[in-house]
């Protein structure tokens, strides 16, 4: 076991206070590696929640600079970063809150021929991307490589979430079997989200990669959460693995593909 | 026909609906954004005219959600 220094001690009391955790599962979470995928809407407070929580390694995927778009929920970037790339952006603010934590950037954009390399030193990921194309190839990359992952989505007012392991508990496409045609897809920019919607899903999502790490309570396995926040109703749907996916079903997946992403860009060209 | 849609009782005066008809009374928008659960199996996009809906079923209509930057 970890000789807890004083400082950490005093830092992380609150977790050890729980008995569910305690020092030994802060020591988890100190030597755990997590991968974020997106350090947008979703990931800025994945981010900024399992830092401040001392997870031992964060990566950060990210190929886009920040935009004055982003602000109204990207709460890791700030007014005087727009231009800047948001994995830097990120990493500083990360570097502020909690000097313990690892960051690894990524100033890329995922696709088939990356994604495999990226996932591997991690031992949970995180999607907190917001296209279909990244939603499915991460699906598959992370059930070709059998690692646990937090599917995330956000549209308007409503968010949706379930935790997955592969061949263990159902995958997004069993669920969702392949992106929707690209005509009907109301896209990221141009549906718009309301930001605090982002900050609700995404800390669900580390609050699911925590409970993970420290295999506590009942994660969103074979559980669609779904939330819709003009009401407030939060419901959970029963998945179970489809026995025809696609992916995970049978021999399944063995090679990745990237898929076809429609555009998305509101800005004039 | 009774079902359950979404965890909603309903009653429906018809006594026989394939998904299509049900996507269609329940005015879902874009059925191409919606994913189909009945019980516990996914129905795939193309038998959406052929699979019927039971009495006493449970349907969930899964909405894709993209966002997240």
């Amino acid at each position: 076991m970890r000789d807890f220094s004083e400082t950490e001690l005093e830092r992380y009391s609150r977790h050890i206070l729980l008995a569910d955790v305690g020092i030994e599962g802060q020591e988890k979470i100190l030597e755990s590696k997590v991968l974020i995928i997106g350090a947008g809407g979703l990931g800025a407070p994945i981010a900024y929640y399992l830092a401040a929580a001392g997870v031992g390694t964060l990566g950060i995927v990210d190929g886009d600079v920040v935009d004055l778009s982003n602000l109204q929920r990207q709460i890791i970037h700030t007014t005087a970063e727009v231009g800047v790339p948001k994995v830097e952006s990120a990493q500083r603010k990360i570097a502020a809150l909690n000097p313990d934590v690892t960051v690894e950037t990524y100033r890329t954009m995922l696709d088939a021929s990356n994604i495999l390399e990226i996932l591997e030193p991690y031992d949970f990921i995180i999607d907190g991307t917001d296209n279909f194309a990244a939603k499915f190839l991460i699906n598959d990359a992370c059930v070709l490589a059998g690692k646990p992952y937090s599917h995330g989505g956000i549209l308007r007012f409503t968010g949706q979430t379930m935790t997955i392991v592969p061949r263990k508990t159902a995958c997004y496409a069993c669920a969702f079997h392949r992106p929707p045609p690209a005509g009907a897809v109301p896209t990221c920019a141009s549906a718009g989200v309301l930001g605090a919607i982002a900050g609700m899903l995404g800390t669900i999502q580390a609050a699911e990669a925590l409970k993970v790490i420290l295999g506590l309570g009942e994660p969103l396995y074979n559980q669609l959460l779904t939330f819709d926040a003009k009401t407030m109703n939060f419901r959970k749907t029963t998945l179970k693995p489809n026995p025809h996916c696609r992916v995970c079903a049978g021999s399944g997946i063995q090679k990745l593909e990237d898929y076809e992403q429609p555009v998305c860009d509101l800005k004039p060209q | 026909m009774q079902l359950v849609i979404n965890g909603d009782a309903r009653t429906f005066a018809e006594t026989q609906l394939s998904v299509s008809d049900l996507l269609r009374l329940e005015s879902v928008e874009l059925p191409d954004m919606v994913s189909v659960q009945i019980n516990d199996d996914f129905i795939n996009r193309p038998d959406y005219d052929t699979t019927a809906v039971r009495e006493g079923d449970t349907v969930n209509f899964l909405y894709f959600m993209g966002g997240g930057q």
